[in-house]
């Protein structure tokens, strides 16, 4: 019942491979396998979004996957947004419009806006409370990630570089 | 939680996958999209010994029509459906139904026939199956069989998925394009978990209604057709009259318990808001 399987996937554009039981989570394959601890665990039960990645382009809560079952896939994560002195502009706007207090639910709410940005680089504000329903955050009422979300997209569409 | 240990299998094609679950038994689970199956077995509430992933099953990745079916094959993820023209055209009311379906970050990733299987009573998709009258595909070494959607759907988190089984496939009923559609449901903020629901498709000629199908979940064990709803309405204008008589036979019909969400009596209540509005809201132009 402990027999390990071969998982090989690319992340943030490199493959990656790893001996691991069956019963690993992605969400613990990155973080424990991979040392990519960016990715947050919270509740592992599939509410809070806290763990969202993207996997084969669309969101998904890593905490829902295991690793053996996303064997030869795409995933990107919190740590492919930022260069290594420049933060992303969505990453940019959560700073400048406090979009984050503790900072626990944040990689989740960025890949969840990179997905809905990507998507639809013009959204009104019930289209950017619709994709953010996929998290939770218990600090800020919201109110300043649906800004920065928004002040983002204005952002992007001028042309400013991911 | 972490889940117990299991053993993994990850077949090709489906003859494979059913050989895998008649070695196995019924210490076998499938696994689709997981997006109720991995939370329960994260919290050990669910501990296969053995699962059968069918996500490299390619042959199963398919919405085809059939006759006067739409095939919804066991890996179309829910939020390929909700974007595909053919399910717009031939099964609205399956289309309509599918953004209350979980999140978006879940639809990504679940499937149409895993959320059937899983037969959660707060779930959309078992009502839009009972209204659209669907016969799920259910495929083992023996063959295949071919179940309607009221002998499919049991009881809280019970089909009638035998051992060696699984649901390869969902057979829709295509609506006609004069047909009016529609799903109402109320939740507590977001709408990951409802209260409850229905799913209602009807369709008039010359002012008199010729047809009607209305299922509710969220208001007993498991989705359930209101056929008394229905027939109050079938040869009836549709008026106020009518409507008032759906409702009243909706509320005699449901038999709903209380939880933490909400007490019973307030959902035999919100049945018949439900019917009424979404016969409301889907005969708005």
């Amino acid at each position: 019942m402990t027999d390990e399987y071969e998982v090989t996937v690319t992340v943030n554009g490199r493959n990656r491979a790893s001996r691991v039981e069956a019963r690993r989570l992605l969400a613990d394959f990155l973080r424990h396998d991979l040392g990519l601890t960016g990715t947050h665990i919270g509740c592992e039960q599939g509410v809070c979004g806290a763990c969202t990645v993207l996997l084969d382009g669309r969101t998904a809560r890593s905490c829902l996957h295991f690793a053996v079952a996303v064997d030869g896939s795409d995933i990107r994560t919190v740590e492919d947004l930022a260069d290594l002195d420049e933060l992303h502009p969505i990453q940019e706007m959560f700073h400048q419009k406090h979009a984050l207090q503790c900072g626990f639910c944040t990689p989740g709410f960025l890949l969840t806006a990179v997905e809905l940005l990507e998507s639809t680089p013009d959204p009104d504000e019930a289209t950017i409370r619709e994709a953010l329903m996929n998290n939770v955050c218990r600090c800020t009422g919201y109110a300043n990630i649906v800004d920065a979300v928004a002040e983002a997209a204005v952002q992007l569409r001028q042309g400013r570089q991911p | 939680m972490k889940p117990a240990p299991f053993s993994f299998v990850a077949p090709e094609s489906l003859d494979e996958v059913v050989e895998a679950l008649a070695r196995h038994g019924d210490d076998a689970r499938i696994l689709a999209g997981g997006q109720s199956l991995v939370p329960l077995m994260n919290l050990r509430l669910a501990r296969p010994e053995v699962l059968v992933s069918i996500n490299r099953c390619r042959e199963l990745d398919y919405i085809a029509v059939s006759d006067d079916r739409l095939v919804v094959g066991a890996l179309v993820r829910q939020i390929d459906a909700e974007t595909d023209p053919l399910v717009a055209a031939e099964c609205p009311l399956l289309a309509q139904a599918l953004p209350y379906v979980g999140l978006p970050a879940t639809r990504n990733r679940g499937t149409v026939c895993g959320s059937l299987a899983h037969c959660d009573p707060l779930a959309e998709l078992p009502a839009v199956a009972l209204a659209l009258e669907a016969e799920l595909v259910l495929t083992s070494a023996a063959g295949e069989r071919r179940v309607p959607a009221h002998d499919f759907l049991v009881a809280e988190m019970t089909t009638s998925i035998d051992e060696g089984e699984v649901l390869s496939a969902v057979a829709f009923k295509r609506q006609d394009p004069s047909e009016q559609s529609a799903l109402a449901e109320v939740s507590n903020g977001g709408h990951v978990f409802p209260v409850g629901g229905v799913a209602l498709r009807w369709a008039s000629e010359e002012g008199v209604c010729v047809m009607a199908r209305i299922a509710a979940f969220g208001v007993g064990s498991v989705a359930q057709r209101l056929t008394d709803a229905e027939a109050a309405l079938v040869g009836s204008d549709l008026g106020p009259a009518a409507i008032a008589a759906a409702v009243a036979a909706a509320r005699s019909a449901v038999d709903p318990t209380g939880d933490i969400a909400a007490d019973a009596d307030y959902r035999r209540h919100l049945v018949g808001v439900l019917v009424e509005r979404g016969l409301l809201e889907g005969a708005a132009p």
